[in-house]
């Protein structure tokens, strides 16, 4: 009886994460690093409600901008940026400073 | 022409010219009888000379003030090194020119303390931003502090002594996995200025990033930058004057000669000899003679042109 209960509020709530686009619990945080003007790793897959932190380890700002979708601050040295994907879709993006500098954050 | 090249061309050049090396800051310009040419600071009696009967203008680029990694904890002490210098000329030049990153990251400070520093040398100072200059939330301080009387994101011509300078903003608005960027409505700006100019008037052309293709696996280049050259192909003596690099490179085609400055800030590898464009450290002994810039010395109907180095110091 418990389980059951336990188990049905288990699945309304993934139901209402998968409707609403909510982040499940299990949702997890991976991490991209810039070295030497290059995003690594330069392509990621990550599940709805995943949240990718962006971590600058050069001596010159950069930021993470992925057009139309999110766009970082001026990331100095050491400096995070974070985004948590709530949808579906590959998600292209660059540093706008040095447009050279491009990623990809699949979200399946 | 590749950058192999052109590097082993400009490497001969500088050794032939060894002799003619000056200890200044800035690229010391002086236009006679409407060419322009280039003068070291070593040239004193000779850039009087000059002077007294034509026009003569420096450059200085990528101050980035407010940076203080390992490659140079003290870009401020550089900078101000780099202005007494140019206070020390024996004949004051009639303005300066800023190819951009004026700041490091567009903080209110940075552009305060840059601009104290600057002014000492009581030139007028035509500036373009560099992609560091563009760093505050709001994108607004430059355009406060620099962009009066200007166009877009901050370009302007403007003539002396018969000579046409046209100051280009290629850092907005770029396009993933592209260079630098002009952009359709500054194109077209460029085309009208330009237009019923007679052929004749010699064209200095200044902007941050090379507006020719440097190096496009670290962006060193402009996307439309060949749209503007195209523009300006029929000119009969054209200039153009970039930063960005933190290193002299050169070339020229046609009627067009390329010059890109010294940082006064901090120095970058060479194309493809570090895994990435980034601040390069070196001795500390040796860091002086990496900034500053270096100068051209054209002249019409002469095809080669005179590389001079121009550190701070050694």
């Amino acid at each position: 009886m418990t389980i059951s209960v336990s188990l049905g509020r288990s699945i309304r709530l993934a139901l209402t994460a998968a409707v609403l686009g909510i982040a499940p619990l299990h949702a997890e945080t991976i991490k991209v690093t810039i070295d030497n003007f290059t995003f690594a790793p330069a392509e990621v897959t990550v599940k709805v409600g995943d949240t990718v932190t962006w971590t600058n380890h050069d001596d010159i700002p950069h930021t993470v901008v992925s057009a139309g979708k999110y766009r970082s601050k001026t990331l100095d040295t050491d400096d995070s940026f974070s985004f948590t994907f709530v949808s579906r879709g590959d998600y292209k993006y660059f540093c706008s400073l040095h447009p050279h500098m491009t990623g990809m954050v699949k979200v399946e | 022409m590749s950058f192999d090249d052109h590097d082993e061309r400009g490497l001969s050049r500088r050794r032939v010219l060894e002799c003619m090396t000056w200890a200044g800051t800035g690229v010391l310009w002086t236009l006679s009888g409407g060419v322009p040419r280039s003068l070291g600071l070593i040239d004193a009696a000779q850039a009087a000379e000059q002077q007294a009967s034509g026009l003569t203008f420096l450059q200085i680029s990528d101050s980035h003030v407010g940076f203080d990694k390992p490659a140079n904890p003290n870009a401020i002490g550089t900078l101000e090194e780099a202005v007494n210098r140019i206070k020390a000329m024996p004949k004051k030049p009639a303005f300066m020119i800023h190819t951009g990153d004026i700041s490091h990251l567009s903080k209110a400070a940075e552009f305060d303390d840059a601009d104290r520093i600057i002014s000492q040398t009581r030139l007028d100072v035509h500036y373009v931003p560099g992609e560091h200059d563009f760093l505050d939330e709001d994108v607004k301080l430059y355009k406060e502090r620099y962009g009066k009387g200007t166009r877009g994101a901050g370009w302007y011509s403007f003539d002396a002594n018969g000579v046409h300078f046209i100051g280009l903003v290629n850092v907005v608005d770029l396009k993933a996995g592209g260079l630098g960027n002009l952009g359709a409505e500054q194109l077209a700006w460029l085309e009208q200025d330009l237009k019923g100019r007679s052929k004749s008037t010699p064209i200095v052309v200044f902007a941050h990033i090379p507006l020719w293709t440097v190096y496009p696996q670290w962006g060193w280049g402009t996307e439309d930058g060949g749209r503007a050259l195209d523009v300006l192909k029929g000119f009969g003596s054209v200039t153009v004057l970039n930063g960005h690099i933190h290193q002299v490179m050169q070339k020229v085609e046609g009627n067009v000669t390329f010059h890109t400055a010294r940082s006064t800030a901090f120095p970058q590898p060479a194309p493809g000899t570090a895994p990435s464009p980034g601040p390069m450290k070196v001795e500390d002994a040796k860091l002086r003679s990496l900034l500053g810039i270096a100068s051209i010395d054209f002249k019409v109907g002469v095809e080669r042109l005179a590389i001079i180095d121009t550190p701070l110091a050694g």
